[in-house]
């Protein structure tokens, strides 16, 4: 066996798997996660280890995995992650633990991502992983949003001996796991529901349909509710737009709106009430993983699908993954474009849109090279749906509703590094205090402040 | 949960329903709404709340069959229950931060079209109980859809009624009745305009020279109605902006309502193609 070379992992032809929703990668099976565990050189000084937001103890469990001790290998990921079958699906592998890995210095680094995703499918089938829960200690805290901030820090709190309680405002609980990522990267009942799950049986009780800020405020779980700690992990908010003309034209979406009808509310399968645009010309402005499952999203129910950046290739915010999956299944990527606006049909509707060609000039004080518009370079692309995946900000549902909670001049709540914000009693992570971010960066935060919230209980 | 304790079809394909929503109910303020879906694969719809009772632990909802949705709802019976109801939602009407002193007075002009009379009650009932004098307009296409007149009458200082066709009380538009208040000599220190896009636009025509500052409330197309989605937006001076936590309520004269009822009919299609009962091969 070439060590420096992974074991490939299956996945659906890409003909096929762009027109249906069912996952992408079938992930290893046992003697492949064993053959790829031993590639693992189980450093001393693990650089993986130290890149990963939760510090999931990457050697150890692939220790196990190259053993055949699949049990053993998912109470390591459970010590330090709930979330595991999620992660090992979306994180950014090639910019954490991956991308640390010193396989990859000569070769290809080892498949921390799909070794971790195995681990959890295996312990899932097989009654998942043995999780120490201390007596309950008496005291109650409540968690704001049920995304991966939220379930992170609601799971640890509760291994600690609290009981703990999620108020969730969507009917569903997961958040962006839910609403957000598609089903043909991240699937719904055989993942989120089981992780959710896995997060219940530790004693958290989720209530759906409660919207902090307005069916119930802060003040009031610290006051008649009773809590002695709050974490918000709202998530991130209102989508933006451009600000060009045309935007509010029929056939102009936001790409939360276009995932959420058809992740959260199903309308990609047959039997769901949520209506949603196909469309024949589909363009999605953005480059992140965002625009990634929107412009996915979109060729399966049938479009022609392209995805205008304005920088290149190389600045594409998504994973490696996506954007290698994206171009397999026909999506055309239109690089160093930039809409300036969408035309009108004559009946208000979206005929096309207007844009211009970019060049990248001289690197800004980010270090990244800007992009700047060619003159005279504007062209039309054919669409009758446009889609903006630019991003979102803040929900002003709590910060314009709880007294002394303090916003930056975004309008995220302002917080320490530990999460403590400047309201006492008050902690938030996520992308409610980051603004939109990565599902283990929200996980990284909800444990943190699970810890700080036990400091301060028990100062 | 949000068990249907009772139902009343107060006119054609209109039917009001009592919910339990407790937590609902106890934070509930006028001009604010709620989100219903009906069944496990239902779609999130934004419906007005027309009472909420705090005791009681209870909502009222008033629903009008105009889609697969509503029409699902309506045909629910006491002792069913519809599978989530979350809100409140929105922000409630700029009067809920007024002192009741400075409500105490004051006068409001509500005009109410069609469905529009539901969220206009729990406003006008608020604002009666504090000592504001309001008198309300309530149009409909003919007698048989004119509602919430008895519980109006009751916390009102004038009600007048408009039909389309005459059946009932004033024959003509509600913007018709309005300027014939004005005419009168009635002076509000201000309006607000309930009911569909069109009679909030042309409303505010009328009001405009008045001077009197209108809030209207805008029923737009909503998926989460909590500030995730944009399917919501609406152009208000200028600028974009979100009904769901921006709104409902904004000020009557600086809506685009062209551009807002434009953006209504964005799945008139798809519902059309939904109630097409295909009859082919049905011999």
């Amino acid at each position: 066996m070439d060590r420096m070379k992974r074991i490939p992992v299956r996945e659906q032809d890409p003909k096929v798997r762009a027109t249906n929703f069912e996952e992408v990668c079938y992930g290893y099976n046992e003697q492949e996660a064993v053959a790829e565990a031993s590639r693992c050189l189980n450093c001393k000084n693990p650089r993986c280890v130290g890149h990963c937001p939760v510090r999931v103890q990457i050697p150890r469990f692939i220790e196990r995995v190259k053993e055949g001790d699949f049990a053993g290998a998912a109470a390591i990921l459970a010590e330090d992650t709930s979330l595991p079958a999620v992660c090992g699906r979306v994180c950014p592998q090639e910019t954490q633990c991956e991308g640390q890995c010193i396989l990859g210095v000569k070769g290809e680094p080892v498949a921390i991502g799909k070794l971790e995703r195995f681990v959890a499918d295996w312990s899932h089938a097989n009654g998942g992983p043995k999780v120490e829960i201390k007596p309950f200690n008496g005291r109650r805290v409540v968690v704001v949003g049920s995304g991966p901030a939220g379930l992170t820090c609601a799971s640890d709190l509760a291994r600690m001996g609290y009981g703990v309680t999620i108020f969730e405002m969507l009917h569903k609980a997961g958040g962006v796991l839910s609403y957000g990522i598609p089903e043909f990267r991240l699937p719904k009942d055989r993942v989120v529901a089981r992780e959710i799950d896995s997060v219940r049986a530790l004693g958290v009780k989720i209530e759906t349909n409660v919207v902090i800020g307005r069916t119930l405020t802060i003040d009031d779980l610290l006051g008649k509710e009773g809590f002695s700690a709050v974490f918000v992990g709202s998530g991130a908010g209102l989508p933006k737009f451009m600000g060009i003309e045309g935007e509010n034209l029929n056939g102009v979406f936001s790409a939360n709106e276009y995932l959420t009808r058809s992740n959260l509310m199903g309308a990609f399968a047959p039997g769901s009430d949520t209506p949603i645009c196909r469309g024949r010309h589909v363009a999605v402005i953005g480059g992140g993983n965002v625009a990634m499952d929107a412009a996915r999203t979109a060729l399966r129910l049938g479009a022609e699908v392209s995805i205008v950046y304005r920088r290149t290739e190389k600045e594409l915010p998504a994973r490696a993954e996506e954007v290698h999956h994206a171009i397999e299944e026909g999506i055309t990527f239109r690089m160093l474009t930039n809409p300036v606006a969408i035309l009108d049909d004559g009946k208000g509707a979206v005929r096309a849109l207007r844009c211009i060609r970019m060049e990248l000039g001289e690197p800004d004080e980010s270090g990244r090279r800007s992009p700047v518009p060619v003159a005279g370079s504007e062209f039309e692309i054919e669409a009758d749906t446009v889609i903006m995946a630019l991003g979102t900000s803040p929900n002003p549902l709590i910060s314009s509703t709880t007294p002394g909670l303090e916003t930056d001049r975004r309008g995220c709540i302002t917080a320490s590094e530990e999460g403590a914000t400047t309201r006492e009693g008050v902690f938030s992570g996520g992308d409610a205090v980051s603004g939109a971010a990565t599902v283990i960066l929200a996980m990284g935060a909800g444990r943190k402040a699970a810890r700080a919230i036990d400091e301060y209980l028990n100062k | 949960m949000y068990r249907i304790l009772s139902k009343n079809n107060i006119a054609p394909g209109i039917c009001r329903m009592e919910v339990e929503a407790p937590r609902l109910a106890a934070s509930a303020l006028p001009g604010q709404f709620l989100i219903v879906r009906v069944r496990e694969q239902g779609e999130r719809i934004p419906l007005t709340i027309c009472d909420y009772n705090r005791e009681a632990g209870t909502v009222s909802i008033c629903t009008q069959a105009v889609g697969a949705s509503t029409r699902m709802i309506c045909a629910l019976e006491v002792g069913d229950s519809l599978q989530d109801v979350a809100g409140p939602l929105g922000v409630p009407s700029a009067f809920t931060a007024l002192s009741d002193e400075e409500i105490r007075g004051r006068r409001f002009l509500f005009i109410a079209g069609g469905v529009g009379a539901a969220p206009v009650y729990p406003q006008v009932k608020y604002l009666h109980a504090r000592g504001a004098v309001v008198d309300v307009i309530i149009g409909a296409k003919n007698a048989d859809y004119v509602i919430f007149e008895d519980e109006m009458k009751a916390v009102c200082d004038r009600l007048e009624i408009c039909t389309d066709d005459g059946s009932r009380g004033f024959k003509g538009l509600v913007t018709a009745c309005a300027q014939g208040l004005l005419d009168e000599g009635c002076r509000y220190d201000e309006a607000v305009a309930i009911g569909p896009m069109i009679m909030m636009k042309f409303v505010a025509k009328t009001l405009h020279p008045s001077l009197i500052p209108l809030t209207v409330s805008l029923n737009t197309i909503m998926v989460d109605g909590t500030g995730m989605c944009g399917a919501c937006r609406v152009t208000v001076g200028g600028k974009t902006r979100f009904a769901c936590v921006e709104g409902p309520e904004f000020d009557g004269y600086q809506v685009d309502y062209d551009e807002a009822m434009r953006r209504m009919s964005i799945y008139r299609e798809a519902e059309i193609e939904a109630d097409h009962k295909c009859k082919i091969g049905r011999g």
